[in-house]
Parts: structure tokens; sequence; C-alpha cells
């Protein structure tokens, strides 16, 4: 039982032109692309968001979490209470309060769970996610299981995230912000701290670094970057239901982080892309005789998802680095 | 809470322990003595009451079905250990739970093809389908006592299996130190092969024997899951004893819960968890 590897954490050029390729498309894409992939593509990018502040937990610091959606759809829950039934939220206010109430939520479960190793974290990432999931199901003053509706979308001076294409550019912005973060964050002192915590705890410990703190820090942030993702999913959607909070997203998270290849930020960013281009490639699979091969999709994904696993466990990135070991 | 109300509710939260334990057995074994981490778990639970539902549709009898599909399971767990798990023994668990996650789309999308997506029902059989009279508003129906004796009887045989059988020693020695169990001349292939076999036949005859009960529908598995996990945790990964002894504690605690405290009772479970765990970091029952 290895401790999940990282790897790549200085990119290959190869992958720095597809970023900076990437980038110009995804500054281009609302001008070729109609409205529907405008929206499509603003949700690739929010689940980015979500799995690269997953990265920062698991590839980074080497703590699987299996609740890290709840910090995702806390921060929409906040969105939804904090708007107005016939107006949009102000960004400026509830923006930066929905991010602290997920850091906040995070650092309180963060004080009970990293102290656990393992096997047993990611039960008990589990566990608490699924509290915060029956919390909000069971109450109906939470929303209950229909979940709440936010009305209007929040806007601030001039800017409404009403408007499309407004939203699609303050997403992209939001999501290079925290990947240029993390990556910082990644070659800073406590980004070297939470690696070696990652390769080798006790070590680390013996350095003198108090590994609980760092390690509650980190888990704090990821909670906060989660809620970032999980407020433009609402402001997105103009929904939120206690499904935002549950198991099937954190998987979905773990998922998009692994097929990317984790530990290096712009592998989760890829993933994300990736993993979101499949479902909608598998969900458009035509009919071929009599058997809707759309239909079926989770089919394909599932074997995707194996085969990622038994060829590829190292993710795209991880693929593109056994390649350069051939050479 | 009256008394004849109270026994109720002991009924089903112990009928409720022992099934969990059925599926949590199963999964604890294959935690402490594999090391897999198994999130497709649930599905084979899934998996038997649907198969439940189309025997009995076949053939009218649960009994019937209930054979053939613990038959179909074993197979069936056999096949994927050779195939699939064995491959997986010595990876990550990250790996492991991306693998059973993946494995869990395939199994709800067969089962999609296979049943659709609607909801069913199976029957009662019908020398079960009564039930007994406790006051003038109050009864308790058979089929549920009759599970609750065949759930009883399953884990006194389990028990029975693992601490009185020279296969029983072989597993507990498998779980405790695989390597040093080999070396002293166990069949450890064969052991993981049988194991895994048996957990998910467990989890399978677990679904079949709540499918009357409770209706057949897509996804059943993933709740039933989380559950489990939380089992096999407060009482310690590779304990059956925990396993045994979490299982009740949880179905006492869910059971109670949903009468006393409806708007929290689905989160107590999980609060137990991590009270458990504050104390005992390695659950109840860590060998």
């Amino acid at each position: 039982m290895s401790a999940p590897q990282a790897h790549l954490e200085t990119l290959p050029r190869s992958v720095q032109l597809l970023l900076v390729l990437g980038l110009i498309a995804l500054v281009a894409f609302p001008f070729a692309g109609q409205d529907f992939y405008t929206q499509m593509v603003t949700r690739m990018m929010i689940l980015a968001i979500f799995a690269m502040s997953l990265d920062l937990l698991q590839g980074i610091t080497g703590l699987v979490s299996l609740g890290h959606a709840a910090y995702f759809g806390l921060a929409g829950y906040v969105l939804a209470f904090m708007s107005p039934a016939d107006a949009g939220a102000n960004i400026l206010t509830t923006l930066p309060l929905a991010v602290l109430a997920s850091a906040l939520v995070a650092l309180v479960i963060g004080f009970f769970v990293v102290r656990t190793q393992g096997i047993y974290f990611i039960m008990v990432t589990m566990a608490f996610a699924q509290m915060l999931y029956y919390l909000f199901f069971d109450n109906k003053g939470l929303g209950g299981s229909d979940g709440i509706y936010i009305n209007v979308r929040p806007a601030v001076l001039g800017m409404d995230l009403e408007n499309k294409l407004v939203l699609y550019y303050f997403t992209l912005v939001c999501m290079l912000l925290v990947y240029w973060f993390l990556r910082r964050l990644l070659w800073s002192p406590f980004g070297r701290t939470l690696n070696g915590i990652r390769l080798n705890e006790h070590r680390t410990q013996a350095l003198g670094y108090a590994s609980f703190n760092y390690k509650l820090t980190a888990f704090t942030l990821a909670g906060g970057l989660a809620g970032l993702a999980g407020y433009l999913w609402g402001a997105q959607t103009g929904y939120v239901n206690p499904e935002l909070m549950g198991f099937h997203m954190s998987a979905h998270a773990i998922m998009m982080v692994i097929l990317g290849g984790m530990g290096n930020v712009a592998g989760a960013l890829i993933g994300a892309f990736g993993f979101e281009l499949f479902l909608h490639l598998f969900k458009d699979l035509p009919k071929v005789g009599g058997f809707d091969m759309g239909k079926h999709w989770q089919l394909w994904m599932g074997a995707l998802i194996v085969l990622v696993v038994i060829i590829a466990p190292q993710g795209l990135m991880g693929l593109l680095r056994s390649r350069k070991q051939d050479d | 809470m009256d008394l004849a109300n109270f026994s109720i509710q002991l009924l089903n939260s112990v009928q409720y322990g022992l099934l969990l334990f059925l599926l949590a057995a199963g999964l604890t074994l294959i935690f402490g003595i594999m090391g897999v981490v198994n999130l497709a778990h649930g599905s084979f639970y899934m998996l038997g009451a649907y198969l439940a539902y189309a025997f009995t549709g076949a053939w009218g009898s649960l009994a019937l079905a209930v054979v053939a599909g613990t038959a179909l399971s074993i197979a069936l767990g056999w096949l994927l250990e050779k195939i699939l798990f064995k491959h997986f023994y010595h990876r990550s668990h990250l790996d492991q739970v991306l693998l059973t996650f993946g494995l869990i789309y395939i199994f709800e999308e067969l089962r999609s093809m296979l049943w659709g997506d609607d909801v069913h029902s199976v029957g009662i059989p019908a020398w079960l389908d009564w039930s007994i009279k406790l006051t003038e508003t109050l009864s308790y129906p058979a089929y549920r006592l009759f599970m609750l004796a065949i759930c009883s009887a399953l884990a006194l045989g389990l028990w029975l299996l693992i601490s009185k059988t020279k296969l029983g020693m072989k597993i507990r020695a498998g779980a405790f130190n695989s390597d040093m169990a080999q070396a002293m001349g166990v069949n450890i292939v064969r052991l993981h092969a049988l194991v895994f076999a048996m957990g998910v036949a467990l989890a399978a005859l677990a679904g079949m024997l709540i499918a009357p009960l409770s209706s057949v529908y897509p996804y059943m598995g993933s709740q039933v899951l989380i559950m489990c996990f939380v089992v096999v945790v407060i009482g310690g990964i590779g304990s059956v004893r925990g396993a045994l002894t979490a299982a009740l504690l949880v179905g006492l605690v869910d059971t109670f819960g949903k009468v006393l405290l409806p708007q929290f009772a689905s989160m107590l479970v999980y609060v137990l968890m991590a009270l458990v765990l504050l104390y005992k970091p390695e659950g109840l029952f860590k060998q």
C-alpha cells in the first residue's frame, strides 16, 4: 500500500505549450461556440477549480479525501441562503462569505480528521461529508431533499453573472487565479513541506515541522477553494441540492484528479476538462443497430475509469512521463 | 414509547443490524485480509436483490431464487477476484477506490440494461405472509421474524466458521499477517479467492433477503455501502466480531434515532462513528 505518487512537479515543455494553447482557446471560445457550449465549458472550468482544490490534498499532501464535495456544496448553499428572492446577491459580500464558510467548516472537520491515517482518513472524511449531506437532506428549513433555487444570479457594479458571457469570463479568471495560487504554493516552503509530509511524514516531523498544523492548513485551504467552485456552480445552475455534497460528487473530483495526473495542479486541470469531454462524448454516442450506445454512457465511463487505473494509474500526464523515460 | 412499540423498534433495529452485518462481514474480511477498499460491495447487494426479483418472477419461489442467486454470486465473486481484484491487492487505496467506483458505474448500467430503471417489488412467500398481533393496532410481520432468524443463523454460522474451524483459523491468520500465513503453508491465493467469493455471496444474500421488504430499485447499493463502511470502521478493520458489535450498534442508533430524533437520525450514525474514532482511532476491536 504505497503512498499515492505525485509526478511532474516541473511541467515539461509540451504540457506548458498545451496549457498556453488551452488558455488561448478558452479566451476565444465564446466568440466561436454556441451558447450551449459556452455553458458547458463554464461548467468544466468550475469543476477544474474543484479538482485543483482536491489536488492540494490528494496529490500534494497525500491525503485522499472522499468527502471533498461537502465544502463544494456548502458554499453553494451559503449563496442560496444569502440571495434575495427577487434580486441578485452582491458578489463582494457573498463570495468571500461562502468561501470563508467552507474554509471554516473544513477547519473544524479537519481538526478531527487529519489525525487519522490512510484508509481511516478516507472513511472519516466521507463520514463527515455524509453528516452534512443528511443535515441538509433531512431538514426542510435547510431546503430538504429538494434543494433551493437561486432566482437571480449574483452581481456587483455592472458585473452581472446573469449574463452568460460575464459568468464565463469571471469563472475563467477565478480558475486562472486558483491555478496560479496553487502552483506558487506548490513551490513555496509551505508546499515543499506538504510534499515532505506526503513522502515521509515521520521524517518531516523529525526535521521540526509540526505536520498536524501543515495538514490542517492544507485541508482548510482546500475546503475554501472547493467553496469557490461551489459558489460558482450555484451561480451557474441557479440551484443547489444535497447531491452537491454527496458521495458521488466527491468521487467525481477524485476521478478528475486521477485522470489528469495528480500532484502538479496542471494535471487536475487537464483531468477535469478531459473527464467532462469524455462524459459528453459518451453521452453523444450514436445508436448501433437497436442498441443506444449514448444512453448507456455509464458503461463506457466505468470502463474508462477501470482502464485508466489498470493502464495509466498516473493519469494522462503520467503517460507522458513514461514515454519520456523510454526515449 | 410503550412496551409494544419499543419491542417492535428493538426487533427492527436488531434485524437491520444483522443485515448490515452480512454485508460488513465480507467487506471487513476483504479489507483486513487483502487490504482492498471495495466500493463495489454495495453493487453485489443490489445484484442480489435484482436476482431475487428476476428468479422469483420466473419460478415463483423465493427459496429457489435465493439458492440460485447465491450460487451465481459465488461464481461471480470468484471470477471477479481472479480477473480483476487479485491484481489490486498491493496497489494504493486510491487506485482501489477508483477501480471499484468504475465498477459501480458498470454494474449500475448492466442492471439498467437487464432490468430497466423502474422500482420493482418482490412478493413475500405465501407461507410467511402473515403477522403476529401485538396489541389492538400493532402487529409484527412474520417475514421480518423469519429474516431475523435467518440472519442470526448466518451470523452464528459465520462465527463458528471463523473461530472454530481450520479454514477459519487460516482466515484469521491471513487477516493477522498474510505473508507469514503463506510462509507457514497456507495457500493464500486460494484463501483470497474464497474469502472474496464468500463476501460477495453474503452481500448478495443480504440483498435477496431484504428484497421482499424494501422494494428493488436502482442505486440501492450506494447508501447501504456507506453504512457498511461505517460499520467496518467502527468495528475495526478485519475484525468480524467488531463488525457484528458495530452493526448492532449502528442498527440501534439508526432505528431509535429515526423514532426519537427524525430530523437528525441519518446524521447520528456518522456522529457515532466520529466519536468512536476519537477515542479508538482504529475502531473498537482492532486486532
